[in-house]
This record gives structure tokens, C-alpha cells and sequence, in this order.
């Protein structure tokens, strides 16, 4: 057996591989699921959130509280049971979280952005209510004594133990009902004692959400009503994970709907495959025989790019559909400065053999020299992209990288073993350029 | 053989009027900036039942939203630019219209960036283009190292290169003056996209001149134009089958990446002229030194029309 029957065999052993990780586009290959569609392709919330470090414990670092952040993030979002969501930090304050799908956006908005320090305010001062100008009660934070006995303490979210949705049995309401830790308790049982038969209130971020009168004195239990169900269950969740350690706010949200998203995804592959096809035919109809070779080894590359996307995973987005359509322009650009650069030396009246040898050295040096030029403007690409966020600009740096990458393999490789077999076997006489045979 | 090298100053004239159009239409109207690069929302609604441009901009009128862009698009969806919305102004909008015109509304999609954001991307696209362009200029320049002037290869490049930016920059200028066409970070990829493509192109023509030299005894502007003959028909292929698979995504692959696929498309012919036509042609002049020739307002005696 020859090297050029060695090489064919390996490209059918390739392309036989790649096109079972790729097909079916969803199935699960390698322990990687389905082709992973970003935002834009299926729908969903692109959030970038600006921490604001100036209001940060002095005792960590801004990465400990970037850190924290991030992982608080996640703990609400898995505690509520979404899912598949991306949380990353951006630069040194700024937190990117995507949301795909379709769901109540401005509850997952709410449940990741808020900070829920939880606080417990009083309305008397010696025993006796305080009024603000306008006769409302002036509730001011509520303290107590530590365990120490020396110890002075306003009662927030910190010291408590858990928290938990629950029916109230008279209203029939959801309530977040809460306990207190060994400390917390101490303080209730204090702040109880002194309030009782009057108002105290429960404080969430510096806003009222619960009032009610102390009945009897309590101390390691509570409970918060007149809220909505889901924003029990997200308040619940909230104060078991902790107060976020800044404040976020939102500087950036992009949201797509999922009709839209799966019409773009449709659009863009029909124009894809079609652009594909018009290329195809373009190189059989201008190269003939030699065209219809790159045709084939084009039909491997993609399944080799494909299977690659699906294998990393690449996060295919809108423009990173674009950028493997333009390496596929690419792949086919190395195979063109080598076909013609194959008629010259044909023309110049060398032996075939030889020719497809000369012009795939002297093709290469341009090949590659002018390929570095692309993987230098992906590399800034993916760095703009990663510095603001911008989930499609990546997308478009990875998959014109990968597909250009893979085209100087494809287009030396298996051009290159497929036209020496096919005329190393004498199962085609010649490439028929139509300016050699003229000359001819 | 044709005498493309003797036409390089018909190339130039021609290069430097479209380069000034572009720059007296970006100098004029800007470039209209996209959700990316200024603080404020925007978003794409549809309705069901439709509703009237009219009673959607008083409706967003008496919501407190008087200045607020609307735009009519072909598939019946209304494009509306604001003010920066939080989520829930958003919601307190969208349950308005609902209300208010009776029609339920999607939002197919909503983009808000804040003031933050925006000066970011400026700086961030200024950064890496400019960092591009460097990496570029040194790449070449180490590329083309065992040439007597490898710098003036890379500086070559780098005009034609700077030429495709701003014929690319210049078209969306006035795109964005007569069309409404914003720029936003995409426009900023298709831009560096630009600029790989442009010194992809220009380095198989250098490749070719190098390859040449090393084994040509002609005059240099000889070398350059049979390297440029030898090469032109790589050029337009590659050109051509790229141009069919952008053509094919801009009609067809859907409106959010219409805008982007355009500055490729541009960006790709501008390339192939201006790596025959510019990026080799400069060579010429650097080595030969015809710098006088390159000053419109040199007196007459010294250089005739007639040799252009």
C-alpha cells in the first residue's frame, strides 16, 4: 500500500468521525450535548452588572468581593432552579451573566441584582413611639446586647440561620418565614420585649416590606407577609445565601426574543449553506476537475469545523455563523493560489507529477504567511471582545480561527493526497485547466 | 502584458478622491453611534393587532418618553430609541401600550447600555484597531526581514490597509446620514475583520514580489507587475467566492447581522483594489523614491502630466 492510499484512508477515517460527532446537530457525542447556540440564536437576557467596590468591607479585596459576588450569583440562580445560565466576571468590578431561554426576566433581574440585607427597625424610643413630620412612625434600626453582654448590635440578615416559604394559616398567603441563630435570637427576644403590642418593621435594601405587631415575645422565629408568592420564594432564597457584599447596578442589557433568535439561527444557515454551494459550484465550474476535488475536501472541511464546534464547544452565535462562512471563503482561497499557481508551472511546460508538487511548496510560504495575518486579528478580536462583554464578538474571533486554522490543514492535506491519488492511480489523466489545455 | 504599474498614479488619484469623500463625509455627518457606543435603550416591538406610527409616539409621548426615535421597519416591526430604560420603566411601558392602544405587544428584542459602557467600547475599538494595525505593521516587517526595507513593506500594508477603514468608515457615514445605519460593536468586528482581510490579500502580492525578486533580474516596477499579473486572478477568485457567501448572508441571513455581513462586503472589494492597486504600487514609490511625484503642487517642469 502507498502513502497516498495511507492518507486517503485516514481523511475517510476523519471525515467518517466528524460527521458522527455532528450528526444529529442535537445528540450527545463524547460526553459534549448538542451544538451550544448563543443568546442571539435562541433567545434569552445578556446582563452586565457593575459592582461598586467604593462600598466594599475595607478587611477584603476587591477580587475576594468579585469573587463572592459571583459565586452568591450562582447560588440564587441554582437555588431557583433556572439553570444553564453564564456568570462571569468582566474586568475588575463588572459581572456578565446570560440568560438563555424565555422566562420572567424581571424576576431573575430582581433575584440576581438585588443586595437583601435584611434589617429589623423599631418605632419607640424610652417605650414610647417616635413620629416623623408627617405622623408616620419613625422606624429607626432595632439593636440589642450579644451574648458577651458587652456587645451592641443592630439585628440584620446576618444572623440568620435560615429562611423558607410558607403558607400563613389565617390569610392563606404565601409568608417567608425565618429563623434566627443562637445570637440573632438574643437580640429578637430583646427587641420583642421592649416593642410588645407595638409596631416593628422589617426592612429589605433600606425599603419596608413587612410591618406587624409584636403579639407575644419571640425570639428565634419569624415571619414576613403581604408579599407576593414568587417574591417570597425569591426573598427566601436570598436571605439563606446572604447579602450580596456591594450593590449592583445594571450598565448593560441586551435581551432577544426566541422567535427571533430561532429565525435569525434558520436565516443565517439556509444563506450559509446556499453561499457554500454557490462557491462549490463556482470552483467546479471555473478549475473543472481540480474544482470538484476542492469541492469534496471543501464538503470534509466543514465537517471537520463542525465537528469541532461541537467538540470544544464553540458558542455559536450570528456572527460566528458569518465567520465560518468566511473561512470556508478562506479554505477555498488556499486552494485557488495553489491551482493557479499549478497552471503557471503547467504552463511553463512541467511534467504534472512535478507541477502539483512545485506549486503546493510554492504556495505555501502565501498560504501561511497571509493565514498569521488572520490569526493576528482574531487574537485582538477575542481580546475586544472579552474586554467588553461582547458574547458575538468572540463568537466571531473562535470560529474564524478554528475555520482558517483548519483550512491550511484541508486545503495541504487532503487536496494535496486526493489530487495525487486520483493521478498517481491514472483514474484522471490531467486537472483540464482550460488555459493549459488552449495552450496546449 | 498589461502595464499595471504604469497606471499607479491614475490608481492613487483615484484612491485619494474616494479617500477624501470619505473623509469630508465622516468629518461632516460622524458616524451615527448604535446602542453600543452611547448611553440609552432601544428596542423592536411587534404588534397584534398593529398599531398606527402615530398612537405609538403618543403613547410614548404621555408616558414621558417625547423624545423618543421611532422607526417604521420593512417587516411592520417598530425600531424605538430612548432614553436609558430600567427594567422597570421597561415593563410600565410595554404594559401601557398594551392598555393604551389595546394590542398586545412583543418585544422581539430591548437593549439598554449606560453612559459607562458606551465610553468603554469607544476606547476598547480604539485600542484594538490601533493595536491591529501595530501588530500588523511589525509582522510584516518581520515577514518581510531579509528584504533590503522591511519596514516600507509593512508601511505599504499599512496605508492600504488604513485606505479599506476609511473607504468602509466612510461609506457608513453616509449610510448612517441617508439610511438611518448605526454602528455598534459588530460594525467595530467587521472592521478588524477588514483589516485581516486587506493584509491577507496584500501579503500573497508581496509574497509574489519577494518570491520574484529572489530570482528576476527587471527593474523593480517589472518585478511588481508581473508579480501583480501572476497573482490577479488568485485576487479576484478569492474575492469573488468570498463576495458569494456574504452576498447570500446579507440577502438572506436576517436583519441583526445585515449591517455587519455590508461592512464585510465592502471591506472585501476595497481590500482586493487596494492590495493591487495601493498596498504593491506603494512599494514603487518607496523604493524608487518618487515622493516629489506624490505632491499634487509640485511645479510643473519637474514631472508632466503625460507620465502618469
Amino acid at each position: 500500500m502507498n502513502r497516498n492510499s495511507v492518507f486517503l484512508i485516514l481523511i475517510v477515517l476523519l471525515l467518517g468521525l466528524s460527521l458522527w460527532v455532528v450528526l444529529p446537530p442535537d445528540g450527545e457525542r463524547l460526553g459534549k450535548k448538542g451544538f451550544q447556540f448563543g443568546l442571539d440564536l435562541q433567545g434569552g437576557t445578556h446582563l452586565v452588572y457593575q459592582a461598586d467596590l467604593s462600598k466594599k468591607d475595607a478587611t477584603m479585596t476587591d477580587g475576594q468581593v468579585m469573587d463572592s459576588l459571583v459565586r452568591k450569583i450562582e447560588q440564587r440562580v441554582n437555588a431557583y432552579g433556572t439553570g444553564d445560565l453564564q456568570i462571569a466576571k468582566q474586568g475588575d468590578d463588572k459581572i456578565v451573566v446570560d440568560i438563555p431561554g424565555v422566562r420572567d426576566i424581571d424576576e431573575a433581574i430582581s433575584l440576581i441584582g438585588n443586595v437583601a440585607i435584611l434589617e429589623v427597625y423599631e418605632a419607640i424610643e424610652k417605650g414610647e413611639y417616635v413620629y416623623n413630620a408627617d405622623g408616620s412612625y419613625a422606624y429607626h434600626p432595632a439593636s440589642g446586647t450579644l451574648s458577651d453582654g458587652s456587645t451592641t448590635d443592630t439585628l440584620t440578615g446576618k444572623y440568620l440561620k435560615s429562611a423558607s416559604v410558607g403558607l400563613d394559616s389565617t390569610t392563606n398567603k404565601a409568608v417567608v418565614q425565618f429563623t434566627w441563630n443562637d445570637e440573632g435570637a438574643i437580640l429578637f427576644e430583646q427587641i420583642t420585649t421592649r416593642n410588645l403590642n407595638k409596631y416593628i418593621a422589617i426592612y429589605l435594601d433600606g425599603v419596608i416590606i413587612s410591618e406587624a405587631v409584636v403579639n407575644s415575645v419571640i425570639s428565634d422565629v419569624g415571619m414576613i407577609s403581604g408579599m407576593e408568592a414568587k417574591d417570597c420564594q425569591n426573598l427566601a432564597i436570598q436571605l439563606n445565601i446572604g447579602a450580596l457584599d456591594v450593590p449592583l447596578e445594571i450598565i448593560q442589557r441586551a435581551d432577544v426574543d426566541a422567535t427571533l433568535g430561532s429565525d435569525s439561527l434558520n436565516k443565517s444557515l439556509i444563506a450559509g449553506i446556499i453561499g457554500i454551494i454557490i462557491v462549490a459550484a463556482f470552483m467546479i465550474y471555473y478549475y473543472g476537475v481540480s474544482g470538484t476535488i476542492v469541492a469534496v475536501s471543501l464538503a470534509i472541511y466543514c465537517s471537520i469545523v463542525l465537528a469541532i464546534y461541537k467538540l470544544l464547544p464553540v458558542t455559536l452565535t450570528l456572527p460566528s455563523i458569518a465567520g465560518f462562512v468566511i473561512s470556508v471563503g478562506m479554505a477555498v482561497d488556499a486552494n485557488i493560489l495553489i491551482f493557479e499557481r499549478l497552471k503557471e508551472e503547467l504552463l511553463a511546460g512541467r511534467n504534472l507529477r512535478y507541477a502539483i508538487d512545485e506549486a503546493f511548496r510554492r504556495a505555501w510560504p502565501s498560504i501561511r504567511d497571509s493565514n498569521i495575518a488572520t490569526f493576528i486579528t482574531c487574537g485582538i478580536l477575542y481580546w475586544f471582545g472579552s474586554s467588553f462583554g461582547a458574547f458575538m464578538v468572540k463568537g466571531f474571533a473562535i470560529t474564524l480561527f478554528i475555520g482558517v486554522a483548519v483550512s491550511m490543514f484541508s486545503a495541504i492535506l487532503i487536496t494535496r493526497s486526493f489530487i495525487k491519488l486520483l493521478i498517481g492511480e491514472g483514474i484522471i489523466k490531467g486537472l483540464s485547466f482550460r488555459e493549459v489545455k488552449k495552450n496546449a | 502584458m498589461l502595464d499595471f504599474v504604469g497606471k499607479r498614479y491614475w490608481f492613487f488619484l483615484f484612491s485619494a478622491l474616494l479617500s477624501l469623500v470619505c473623509i469630508v463625509s465622516l468629518v461632516l455627518f460622524g458616524l451615527k453611534p448604535g446602542i453600543d457606543f452611547r448611553s440609552g435603550s432601544s428596542m423592536t416591538l411587534s404588534f397584534e393587532p398593529p398599531v398606527s406610527e402615530n398612537d405609538l409616539r403618543s403613547v410614548l409621548a404621555e408616558s414621558g418618553y417625547g423624545n423618543a426615535v421611532v422607526r417604521h421597519t420593512s417587516d411592520d416591526d417598530y425600531i424605538i430609541r430612548m432614553d436609558e430604560l430600567n427594567a422597570d420603566q421597561n415593563r410600565n411601558l410595554l404594559e401601557n401600550i398594551n392598555t393604551k392602544l389595546a394590542t398586545t405587544t412583543t418585544q422581539k428584542d430591548f437593549s439598554s447600555s449606560s453612559e459607562v459602557v458606551a465610553s468603554n467600547t469607544v476606547k476598547y475599538a480604539a485600542i484594538a484597531i490601533v493595536v491591529a494595525s501595530l501588530c500588523i505593521l511589525l509582522y510584516i516587517s518581520f515577514t518581510f526581514r531579509k528584504m533590503p526595507k522591511p519596514f516600507s513593506w509593512g508601511i505599504c500594508a499599512i496605508i492600504a490597509l488604513v485606505f479599506n477603514v476609511l473607504v468602509v468608515a466612510g461609506i457608513f457615514s453616509l449610510l448612517g446620514k441617508f439610511a438611518d445605519v448605526e454602528v455598534d460593536a459588530l460594525f467595530i468586528t467587521g472592521m478588524l475583520t477588514v483589516v485581516g482581510y486587506s493584509v491577507h490579500d496584500t501579503i500573497v502580492v508581496f509574497d509574489r514580489i519577494r518570491e520574484n525578486l529572489s530570482h528576476s533580474s527587471g527593474s523593480f516596477e517589472n518585478v511588481v507587475n508581473s508579480s501583480i499579473i501572476q497573482t490577479i486572478i488568485r485576487s479576484l477568485n478569492t474575492s469573488l467566492t468570498i463576495l458569494f457567501v456574504l452576498v447570500a448572508l446579507f440577502l438572506l441571513g436576517g436583519p441583526t447581522i445585515r449591517n455587519f455581513v455590508l461592512v464585510l462586503i465592502i471591506g472585501c472589494i476595497a481590500g482586493t483594489y487596494s492590495s493591487i492597486c495601493n498596498a504593491s504600487q506603494f512599494l514603487i514609490v518607496v523604493e524608487n523614491k518618487e515622493y516629489s511625484r506624490l505632491n499634487p503642487f509640485r511645479k510643473r517642469n519637474q514631472g508632466s502630466l503625460s507620465e502618469f
